[in-house]
Formats: structure tokens, C-alpha cells, sequence
């Protein structure tokens, strides 16, 4: 299964086995990693499980959704070129390495 | 923490298990228990009137936080276990099987209960409201039986779940009549135009609305339900009933233990009771605000926020809740987006296309923005939401105007900065 990094936010890093077809929101959640809140469960509605993908990973990505892009104006922390909600990214084999770092708040 | 006895935290809902991961970030190295009545860990309840109540899954595909989570945090679960009394002056709680368990701190988190119709026939087999895992499961089967039967879905209340019921169960391709006492859909908390719209989209799924229509009696025939009868006469022949006609705060055992409760444990803007040891979070709670009105809010947001505040709070630190309310509702291709509190308001406005419908309704009290109702505009929702958190407004005229950029007002505001940084 692809492996995917995330880090916390005070630095510590978690790698998780995550079995493709999941959201990088739902393996985070399952495996109790802060740095996320996921609100509204995955629905795109509350951006509040933004992470920063890690540079080299960004093209490997489907592009954001106009809804994803449109919600990612309402993060609480800095938005960046590589901020993405975590909820919309799906674990594929191509994504085994991906890494993404948590912000210090969501709300 | 002056005692080795635990943080006992009663209710395992979305506002229980925020506390207890609040209070480990908040650095609370004592032992924690979470009393859950249900069976199911910690999950979340919005998708059990959307997309879970017509393609049930897995329970673990709703969970909040998984087993590993639950380790991690080191969160001692006592599921299906009912908490019968409180005993404050053992600091004690009682369990359902007589089984006392000494707190040093205590935090309610028991959430709301689906208020019953008062009226013949409302405890017939069939007759059925949402709160849980299993009351989702048996609408779904209900709803299934009635569209392989040819029988209507009668739903009582045009409300959040109600409407989000009625689509589900239009989907999975039952007939449905929506009865609902007042003049139109959702008229607690939103504007006729955004009624009007929601009216146009169920009748649009052939869901059959009625206004004005209350229930007086629940029509039995060989201890099966035959059909919802109004006070007006009208019959309506159906094979099952769903009651979405609001909720009441849970607050039994507070009362029950002499908590300052009314329609909900009263708490302060920091989740703290009557009782310096005890907090409360959630839809059981009533927030006493700084005109002294008392605030019931029921969301996923509201759980989270007073969580953290109540985990704060047991820390001996203030953590005032000060976000802007926001809830969200999925009916059919339509998603809706709230900000704000519209009570009070005296002027709407609508941007955007109501036909479609993609639109937003603006509401304003002495011309300063209070709420914004988003349809299909994740955009308008998310520069309302910052608007709002920042004390702005637009003019009612400007947010009337499409060509007018909501985004300018945040203009020199530390954020915006930021942001174009």
C-alpha cells in the first residue's frame, strides 16, 4: 500500500500506510495526527483540513476542484501556492512518498 | 489537577471527543474515560440524513477517529455504557449497572434528542426520527420498503433533516409528501427567498409540500401505519413516517444533578457550568451571551468549538468561543452554506441567480451584515465567512451587485495582507 508522510504541526513527522481509494483527511483522522479538524467529514464544505504539499508532489496531483479551489480562500492559516484540503486528495500507488505538512491551526 | 482521579466526559458525540483531544493537547497527562450510550465510537452524524442514509456503508467510514487514534490519545472508551446520575458531592458518576465511578473533573457532552410528536399513533412500528446510527439505518430500510411497495414517505417537519430526508428518499425512488406546520420550508432559520428556492427544488424532485399541515393523528391498521391524518381532515396514505421537527437539549442529567439548566446546561462563552468542576459542549448546551440571551446552537462547528473551549476551561485556562456560527446542508445537487446568525435582521438582499439556483441571500440589521445563506456560491460563503469574522459589511447595495468584489472590503486588513504576500 502507498506509504504517505504527513507532517504535525510542531514538526513531528507520521508515515501511514493508507490503502488507495481514501482521502489523506480520512488516514489522518483514523490515526488521531493533529494538525487537521475536517469539520464537515470530507464534503468540501469547511476547510478545515488544509495541508501544504510538499513541492515536488505538486504536479503529481489532480488539480484542485472549482469548489476545492474556491474553499481554499476560506483557510484559517496562510494559504500558499502548494495548500490543498486533504479531504479531496485520493491515495493512489502513484502517490507512495507523498508528503504533506499540517498548518499550526484550522478554525 | 490537584486529584489522581480521572476526567470522566459523558457523551462520545462529535463535542465528547473533541474534549478529550483537546485536552491532550492541552497537555492533560491524567486518565480520561469517554461514556458513550451507543455501541459505535465517536462518529459524525451529518452524513446520516445525506449521503450515508441512502448508501449506508460501513459504521467506520463515519468514525471521527479510528482505534489508532483512540490508542494514541490514551482515551479509556466505555461504549454502551449510560451514565445514570451525577453525584456532585462524591464527585461521582453512577453508570446504568450501579457502578460508581469518582471524577475529578466532569464534562456533558450528551447532545440533543429528536423532539416526538404529541399525538395518537406517534409510537406506532414505522413512525421514525434521527439521532443515531440506528435510527439512519431503519429510515434507509423504511423508505426502501415504501418505494418497493409503491407507498408514500410521509415526512413531518420542513426543516434541516426533514428536507435532507426528503431527498435521500427520493433518490432511492419512494414517493414523498413533506407536511409542514408553517407557511413555508425552513422558516426558523432562513428568508422566503431561500424557502422559495428549496420549495422550487424538492417540488422540481416531485416531492408533494405542504404548508400549514398539522399533524393530529397517526392513522394505525393491523398495527402497521396506514396514514398521517391532519387537522384540517386531510389524510395522507403512507407506508412510513419520519419526524424532523426539531430537537431538545439533552440536559436531563445536569438537571437531574442541580446544573443551572434552561432548555439546555447554561455555560458561559467558555463552556464552564454552575460548577467549577464541570464544563458542558455541545447541542446540549445553552451559551449565555453578552447581552445575556441565551444561544442554542446545533452544529458540528458548535460541538468543535465548545469542545475546545471546555477542554481549556478543565485546564483552568480561557478559551473564549468567538467564531462566526456556520452550517451546511446537501439537498440534491444543491449545497447550502450558512454564516452567521440571521435573527434580528431587517433588510434581505440576494446575489447571484435565483433560478438556478446559485444565489446568496445577505441579511442586515440597521444596514450591517449579520448572515449570508450561500446556494451553490462557495465563494460568496467564504468572503462572508471572513467578512464576518472581522466585523466588515458591505453596503446591502454592493452586496446586491455582482460586479462589486466582496474580497475589496478586506482591503488593509492584516489578512489580506498576508494573503497577497
Amino acid at each position: 500500500m502507498p506509504r504517505v508522510r504527513y507532517i504535525e504541526p510542531d514538526g513531528r513527522e507520521v508515515a501511514l500506510e493508507l490503502a488507495p481509494g481514501q482521502s489523506l483527511m480520512r488516514g489522518a483522522m483514523d490515526a488521531g495526527l493533529s494538525g487537521l479538524e475536517a469539520q464537515c467529514g470530507g464534503n468540501c464544505a469547511c476547510a478545515t483540513c488544509h495541508c501544504y504539499v510538499q513541492a515536488e508532489w505538486l504536479d503529481k496531483l489532480k488539480p484542485p476542484s472549482d469548489d476545492e479551489r474556491l474553499m481554499l480562500g476560506n483557510v484559517a492559516a496562510e494559504l500558499r501556492p502548494n495548500s490543498r484540503l486533504s479531504c479531496q486528495l485520493i491515495v493512489e500507488d502513484a502517490l507512495d512518498g507523498l508528503t504533506v505538512q499540517f498548518p499550526d491551526r484550522q478554525s | 489537577m490537584d486529584s489522581q482521579a480521572p476526567i470522566i466526559i459523558v457523551g462520545a458525540g462529535q463535542a465528547g471527543m473533541q474534549i478529550a483531544e483537546s485536552l491532550r493537547q492541552e497537555g492533560f497527562g491524567g486518565a480520561l474515560i469517554l461514556c458513550g450510550e451507543e455501541p459505535h465510537p465517536p462518529y459524525q452524524r451529518p452524513p446520516l440524513s445525506k449521503k450515508w442514509l441512502i448508501d449506508a456503508g460501513a459504521v467506520g467510514a463515519l468514525t471521527l477517529r479510528g482505534p489508532a487514534a483512540l490508542e494514541r490519545l490514551k482515551i479509556t472508551m466505555k461504549l454502551g455504557t449510560r451514565v445514570r446520575a451525577i453525584d456532585r458531592s462524591r464527585r461521582e458518576v453512577e453508570l446504568a449497572d450501579g457502578a460508581r465511578v469518582p471524577y475529578g473533573k466532569l464534562a456533558i457532552a450528551t447532545g440533543s434528542l429528536p423532539r416526538t410528536l404529541p399525538v395518537p399513533g406517534a409510537s406506532l412500528p414505522g413512525v421514525l426520527a434521527l439521532r443515531g446510527i440506528a435510527d439512519s439505518l431503519a429510515i434507509g430500510a423504511g423508505i426502501r420498503r415504501c418505494a418497493a411497495e409503491g407507498r408514500r414517505v410521509v415526512i413531518v417537519g420542513g426543516g434541516f433533516i426533514g428536507l435532507e430526508v426528503a431527498a435521500g428518499a427520493r433518490k432511492l425512488g419512494a414517493e414523498v409528501t413533506v407536511l409542514e406546520g408553517l407557511p413555508r420550508l425552513m422558516s426558523r432559520v432562513t428568508a422566503p427567498v431561500v424557502s422559495e428556492a428549496f420549495a422550487r427544488l424538492h417540488r422540481g424532485h416531485g416531492v408533494q409540500l405542504m404548508f400549514g399541515a398539522q399533524v393530529a393523528e397517526i392513522v394505525g391498521h393491523e398495527g402497521r401505519i396506514a396514514a398521517v391524518r391532519t387537522v384540517d381532515g386531510q389524510e395522507y396514505r403512507c407506508g412510513c413516517v419520519v419526524v424532523g421537527i426539531g430537537v431538545e437539549p439533552d440536559d436531563l442529567l445536569a438537571r437531574s444533578a442541580g446544573l443551572l439548566c434552561e432548555r439546555g446546561i447554561v455555560v458561559d462563552d467558555c463552556s464552564r457550568t454552575s460548577d467549577p468542576l464541570i464544563v458542558a459542549a455541545g447541542d446540549c448546551t445553552a451559551r449565555r451571551m453578552g447581552d445575556g440571551e441565551l444561544l442554542r446552537l446545533e452544529s458540528v462547528q458548535n460541538a468543535i468549538e465548545q469542545g475546545k473551549s471546555a477542554a481549556a476551561a478543565l485546564m483552568g485556562r480561557t478559551r473564549q468561543f468567538i467564531n462566526t456560527p456556520w452550517f451546511w446542508s446537501d439537498q440534491y445537487d444543491v449545497k447550502l452554506q450558512m454564516v452567521g446568525l440571521s435573527r434580528g435582521y431587517d433588510q434581505v438582499v440576494t446575489r447571484g441567480d435565483l433560478a438556478k439556483p446559485a444565489f446568496s441571500a445577505f441579511y442586515f440589521r440597521a444596514g450591517r451584515l449579520l448572515a449570508v445563506d450561500s446556494l451553490n456560491r462557495i465563494s460568496d460563503h467564504m468572503q462572508s465567512k471572513r467578512l464576518l469574522d472581522r466585523g466588515l459589511s458591505p453596503t446591502p447595495a454592493q452586496a446586491a451587485d455582482l460586479q462589486f468584489e466582496l474580497p475589496s472590503l478586506l482591503k488593509g486588513s492584516r489578512e489580506a495582507t498576508a494573503d497577497e504576500a
